[in-house]
């Protein structure tokens, strides 16, 4: 059975009186282990389908299944016990807190899940460390690059072991050889073994990726493996 | 989750947020530190006020009974209408309760008037003029400072004798010794044999400062030949207050005649229905006073929530961050409430903190001190605004999805 199960999943938003079909109909499964990449012009609803299964939101209508729980029937709070143990969700606009050091930007996973400070601090450090930040570990993020940025961004999303790690954009923000740094970081975590979805413009970045699945007008319009 | 982790990191979010609004904390701050301000010095005054009051009455004696043919508390005209036909008590209703009281240890008739004293060119208008015997030295509470007070002969005595109130004293005496010289009163020269101590403010018309203390026999000369006189009753034993009472209500109704079925026809009253009294009226005016208070407090209140709300609205990218990575809405709404209470524990601290140096000058004028029971309320009221006023924009803040959150800019 798959880690991630959609079934016949529609996200409607509602503008005044027009309604905004942003996701119709998707059926979607993902295994454990796969690295897919989430291509499509802009407005196509990569972003809301991937809101969804980072339990940001929750479909209008269908099933979605992650890991086995019935996400679209849980409540606020399950939904955000699942996002602090499932997901690690990484950002185009990196997304970190601005008052507060790389550390403890790292750490703030830990500390929703309710670990003691001691053991927080030693995994945060570890993690920090697989990014290569050690040294930048006091450091607000105003006070680093924007690939350093992303670097704490993606150390935070993987700090408390997540079943996927959801990127969207996360290069959009970044010139282009500081994003070819980061894909690299993703190829990583894949051959480590970690689920991995990826929303990308650039062809070159989702040859990375073993499955390509490409959506317009908020539905798939292809799906393939590589 | 660990509830104190949370804590934790809810006190460290918003000593940040204090921290980078310094000002718009300080400002939102104002409005608590009046309140607080005010409820620690209201609360100080009332009690100080108490305290004035229950040691100035005290001088009057709690053991001591005062008979007259008015109740010192009449609640109606139509009382009043009554009592205005009682017949007066006399003077020899006075030596005949003496003579009768078993648990009396004091027994002294006070007749009163109005009237000027001079001495030479000096003049104090309007003195209580007290005319009484010896034995209200037990049941008046007074203390003689300088001189003496009458013996039992002069009470009933014919020698021209006074002694003074402490501002009746210094009024006439700027700058010599009272006792010694003669002083002019109802048409006669009155020789000062004794100056009382001071008793303060507080006693009101009850305070013998400003009285001039004559034998019985003088005033029955100089103003009234049949005086309607009180009679206080100091009590051998305080325990023995209620029996003596009735002892005494028992002498009166005989020796006035008083037909079995009748009403009594004077007032029997003891300091404690003073206290009584005063406890209604203080009550009153600490409601008065914790009004205002609290409406002060209702004020920095709605600043707090207002800046609450703009707290919340500024952050709510950072609330979209926190619930995507797993804060709960309880954490949010926990962090928010910390700021606002941390806001207002501010306030309280600061208030307190300038309502101390107010407290010692106040001390100046009345036994006022600020204690730890104020000190706690003070801190309590303050925590409480924050939260009550904090818990409506963190609610909203606790409530927000974290899609829309994040993709505020
Ligand atoms: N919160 C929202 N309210 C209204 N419309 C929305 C909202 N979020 C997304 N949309 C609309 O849904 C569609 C898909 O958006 P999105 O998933 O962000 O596209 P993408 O990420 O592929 O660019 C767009 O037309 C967008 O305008
Ligand atoms: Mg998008």
């Amino acid at each position: 059975m798959g880690l991630i199960r959609l079934q016949n999943i529609s996200r409607r938003y509602q503008m005044g009186t027009e309604t905004i079909h942003a996701l119709r109909d998707v059926s979607l499964e993902i295994e454990r282990g796969e690295y897919v990449a989430i291509m499509g012009p802009s407005g196509s609803g990569k972003s809301t389908l991937m809101n969804l299964i980072g339990c940001l939101d929750t479909p209008t209508d269908g099933a979605f299944e992650l890991n086995g729980n019935k996400v679209s029937e849980m409540d606020d709070n399950e939904l955000a016990e699942i996002r602090n143990r499932e997901i690690g969700f990484v950002f185009q606009s990196f997304n970190l807190l601005p008052r507060s050091s790389a550390l403890h930007n790292v750490e703030l996973p830990l500390i929703y899940s309710g670990m003691n400070a001691e053991e927080r601090r030693k995994v945060a450090l570890d993690t920090l460390e697989n990014v290569g930040l050690t040294d930048r570990m006091h450091h607000k993020p105003n006070e680093m690059s924007g690939g350093q940025r992303q670097r704490v961004a993606i150390a935070r999303a993987l700090v408390n072991k997540p079943s996927i790690i959801l990127a969207d954009e996360p290069t959009g923000n970044l010139d282009t050889r500081t994003g070819v740094e980061i894909m690299a970081l993703f190829a990583d975590l894949s051959r480590k073994g970690n689920t991995l979805i990826v929303v990308t413009h650039e062809e070159d970045v989702a040859k990375h990726a073993r499955r390509i699945l490409r959506i317009r007008d908020g539905q798939i319009a292809s799906d393939e493996k590589v | 989750m660990n509830f104190f982790v949370e804590l934790k990191e809810g006190l460290g979010i918003s000593w940040d947020a204090i921290r980078a609004n310094k000002l718009r904390s300080g400002l939102t701050t104002l409005g608590i530190i009046i309140g607080i301000v005010t409820v620690t010095l209201m609360g100080t005054a009332i009690d100080a006020f108490n305290r004035a009051f229950l040691q100035s009455v005290s001088a009057i004696g709690a053991d001591v009974l005062f008979v007259q043919r008015f109740g010192w508390f009449i609640d109606s005209d139509e009382e009043w209408v009554k009592a205005e036909r009682r017949p007066q008590i006399t003077l020899a209703q006075a030596r005949e309760v003496e003579r009768q009281m078993t648990l009396a240890q004091a027994v002294a008739p006070k007749a009163e008037t109005r009237a000027s004293v001079k001495y030479k060119n000096r003049s104090s208008n309007m003195v209580n003029v007290i005319g009484t015997t010896e034995q209200f030295l037990l049941t008046g509470g007074v203390i003689v400072v300088a001189g003496r007070f009458f013996t039992p002969g002069e009470a009933d005595g014919g020698r021209p004798l006074c002694v003074l109130g402490a501002n009746v004293a210094t009024n006439l005496f700027p700058d010599e010794p009272a006792v010694g010289n003669k002083i002019r009163l109802g048409g006669a020269a009155l020789e000062v044999i004794g100056v009382l101590e001071k008793q303060g403010e507080f006693m009101g018309p009850f305070s013998a400062d400003n009285e001039v203390i004559i034998p019985m026999q003088q005033f029955i000369t100089s103003f009234f030949a049949q005086p309607d006189v009180q009679i206080q009753v100091k009590v051998t034993d305080l325990r023995l207050l209620e029996d003596a009472k009735e002892e005494l209500r028992g002498v009166m109704r005989k020796i006035r005649h008083v037909a079995p079925a009748d009403e009594d026809n004077f007032g029997i009253d003891q300091q404690e229905m003073f206290i009584k009294l005063f406890n209604r009226v203080a009550g009153r005016i600490a409601a008065v006073g914790f009004f205002i208070t609290g409406l002060s407090l209702f004020v920095g209140g709605i600043g707090i929530m207002n800046i609450m709300f703009v707290s919340v609205a500024e952050r709510t990218r950072e609330i979209g961050i926190r619930k995507a990575i797993g804060a709960k809405r309880r954490t949010i709404l926990l962090q928010f409430l910390i700021e606002a209470a941390s806001i207002c524990l501010l306030g309280g601290l600061l208030g307190l903190a300038i309502a101390w140096p107010l407290t010692l000058v106040m001390g100046r004028f009345m036994p006022a001190r600020m204690s730890p029971f104020v000190v706690a309320i003070a801190l309590l009221v303050s925590l409480l605004t924050g939260v009550v006023s904090g818990f409506f924009p963190a609610w909203r803040a606790a409530r927000m999805n974290p899609v829309d959150a994040l993709r505020n800019e």
